[in-house]
């Protein structure tokens, strides 16, 4: 390769979880150091700011409770997309499964007639399968007709929330709701129970932090885990052994897109309480998972690490837009600064890299 | 005579929203040619809106307002570039971050811009006489910006070069296999450098167009999507810029056929449409005997390293 004669590349032999956390942390710190230029162009000194976000995040019980009411939904959509991510199958669209997971769980807490006490479990189930039936249109539109996942995926979300838009509108418009665009609130045996004095809603963590722990063991200790990474990491191999790509693609998709459906479930059910606009309703969780996953490296215990870090991002924005006045675009800003920070020095874990001046 | 109302409508509006298509999309074709998937349309888009509506509004010139758009988007396109290319990152993940970044960045930046109406916007061309020609004057004359004709004739520039030229068989011959082109002399990662700017440069005169021409003012998140229908249009046009323009155009008769449906269909479900299209599209082109011509360059993402295969 022919790169610049000042940076020196070679390959790395092995690599060490030491490595891979080194190298983590240093791309966090380099989008730090990037967006402190933001700060400053806003005339707030970062360190400020970065102090601010880290109490106002985690310094006191109220900011933890929201940097866990936001690790939530990251966890539950991160872990399904490690799973996707393992079979690269790119799921862009936790977004719209997210969304249709909250559409059927509304629908079974406000129209299905049923025993009080199982109302929540069927409004899970309803989620789960909502979430996992979207993610089954690309699933089935890659492993059939070969369309593009990325594009399929994403293109599903706008009409996901679309339809959400159409029912808070149209037909769910509640009665009660004094002409705004939202449902009717919940009836209480369809709420999810909380932490008293906080919003978070705790069955539904448990619920991510059991899904973190069985995707682990699916995916790195079963032979259809296996076969999941086998087709990720090398199609033909896959091929040649008699794995059905097909299969595997829309394994992964009901499970990463089921997921995503509970998230749903939980914005609905334990934050909400109603069906409303589909931006207020998901905060683009959807895409931040897909940075959570990464830095996961694609493994699904890593996930509860990284979706904490990120719901204390998100919950930081919140802090920083109050306390200092600045837009909550930032984190989005900040977001897309660690990708690539990120993704960028995946070099640094497979190649030793050197700078040195010297002349060709 | 209302069909023919109907059908000037109709051809003026394939004109004016399939420009900021066809734009993006030339763009994409060419850096897809050359073996990099650019997923930052969206962002690039964004930012060349964002930027051109700004400067157009500052320096009272809408074409001042263009080239900063372009060169804005070319800027964007270029951390891409780096990423996917020096630093040999995956594609698909740099460019979601390349729209997240450019998405996030827009919105803080326009904060306090929305809702302005951009007093100079770019100005339609008068043709005189050429306007009064039945039907085809009212349809291709009247109340179109050079933008629009400028994309059209980018059209058979961008295809000669691409497929009768030097240049363009570098190009392509980096996106099918570059290491061949190597051993031939050409610098694979120049060309790829080259493709991603220029694709870029359209993305961000795109949303220029956009902000500046098409809907004179800027709102946060004005592109809704837009850079996403390219990606699958680029896929629609087997990588070919006449066929490119085929399908910028003819998705946007599509999206305005839609508006007839409005008696019948609500509003949230027709605005949904273009993306369930671009979904069809692909499901179209993926049917019988095109399958066989849909190949992608073989090349595309994957990162190229001399002696590394």
């Amino acid at each position: 390769m022919r790169a610049p004669s000042w940076i020196h590349i070679e390959r790395r032999p092995s690599r060490s979880a030491w490595t891979v956390f080194y190298v983590s942390l240093l791309a966090i710190a380099g989008a730090l150091v990037a967006a402190s230029i933001f700060f400053k162009a806003y005339g707030v000194s970062p360190l400020h700011a970065y102090r601010l976000i880290i109490t106002g995040a985690l310094g006191s019980s109220i900011g933890l409770a929201e940097t866990v009411r936001r690790t939530i939904p990251l966890l539950l959509i991160g872990v399904g997309l490690t799973v996707a991510f393992r079979a690269v199958f790119w799921n862009i669209g936790a977004e719209g499964q997210l969304l249709v997971g909250a559409i059927a769980a509304t629908g079974v807490a406000l129209f299905v007639p049923m025993p009080d006490a199982l109302r929540l479990p069927a409004m899970f189930l309803a989620g789960f399968a909502g979430g996992a039936a979207w993610a089954l249109i690309p699933a089935l539109l890659k492993a059939q007709l070969g369309i593009n996942d990325v594009i399929s995926t994403l293109m599903l979300n706008y009409v996901a929330a679309f339809i959400v838009q159409w029912l808070i509108l149209g037909p769910w418009k509640g009665p009660t709701a004094r002409g705004f665009a939202y449902t009717d609130k919940f009836p209480a045996s369809a709420l999810i129970p909380r932490i008293p004095g906080t919003t978070i809603h705790w069955p539904t963590l448990i619920l991510g932090v059991l899904a973190a722990v069985l995707a682990y063991v699916w995916v790195m200790r079963t032979r259809q885990g296996f076969e999941i990474r086998v087709v990720g990491e090398n199609p033909n191999a896959a091929h040649y052994a008699g794995i059905s790509q097909s299969k595997v693609i829309i394994m992964v998709m009901l499970v990463s897109g089921g997921l995503a459906g509970l998230a749903g479930v939980g914005e609905v059910a334990g934050i909400q309480h109603k069906l409303l606009d589909a931006g207020k309703l998901s905060l683009g969780y959807g895409y931040t998972a897909i940075i959570v996953a990464w830095l996961a490296r694609r493994n699904p215990l890593a996930v509860l690490i990284t979706s904490f870090l990120f719901g204390a991002i998100m919950a930081g924005g919140d802090v920083i837009k109050v306390s200092l006045g600045l837009p909550f675009q930032l984190v989005n800003v900040f977001n897309g600064l660690i990708l690539f920070f990120l993704i960028g020095s995946e070099i640094l874990m497979k190649y030793k890299v050197s700078f040195a001046w010297r002349k060709r | 005579m209302e069909w023919q109302n109907w059908a000037i409508s109709t051809v003026s509006f394939m004109l004016s929203y399939g420009t900021p298509l066809l734009l993006a999309t030339l763009g994409e074709i060419y850096a897809e040619r050359a073996g990099v998937l650019n997923l930052g349309i969206e962002g690039m888009m964004i930012m060349g809106a964002y930027t051109g509506f700004v400067t157009a509004y500052v320096t009272h010139s809408p074409w001042t307002g263009l080239a900063v758009a372009a060169a804005v988007g070319c800027a964007f396109s270029l951390i891409h570039a780096f990423a996917s290319i020096t630093l040999r990152a995956n594609q698909v993940v740099s460019g979601l971050a390349l729209t997240l970044f450019g998405l996030g960045l827009s919105g803080v930046l326009g904060r306090s811009w929305g809702g302005r109406p951009l007093p100079n916007a770019l100005q339609s061309i008068n043709f005189g006489a050429l306007a009064d020609i039945p039907i085809l004057g009212p349809m291709l004359f009247e109340g179109h910006v050079a933008v629009e004709y400028i994309a059209i004739l980018l059209v058979p520039i961008m295809w000669f070069i691409l497929f009768k030229t030097r240049v363009g068989i570098a190009i392509r011959s980096v996106g099918e296999d570059p290491a061949t082109a190597d051993s031939l002399g050409i610098s694979v990662k120049k060309v790829r450098y080259l493709c991603v700017a220029i694709g870029g440069l359209l993305a961000g005169a795109a949303g220029g167009y956009l902000s500046v021409a098409y809907r004179p003012a800027w709102t946060e998140g004005m592109t809704g999507g837009m850079g996403w229908i390219v990606i699958a249009l680029t896929i629609f046009a087997f990588w070919n810029p006449v066929m490119g323009m085929l399908g910028s155009y003819l998705f946007a008769a599509l999206y305005h056929l839609s508006f007839r449906l409005q008696p019948w269909v609500s509003p949230e479900i027709l605005q949904s449409l273009p993306y369930l299209f671009a979904i069809l599209v692909l499901v179209f082109i993926a049917q019988g005997s095109l399958r066989k011509r849909m190949g992608s360059p073989a090349a595309l993402t994957l990162p190229y390293t001399r002696g590394e295969e």
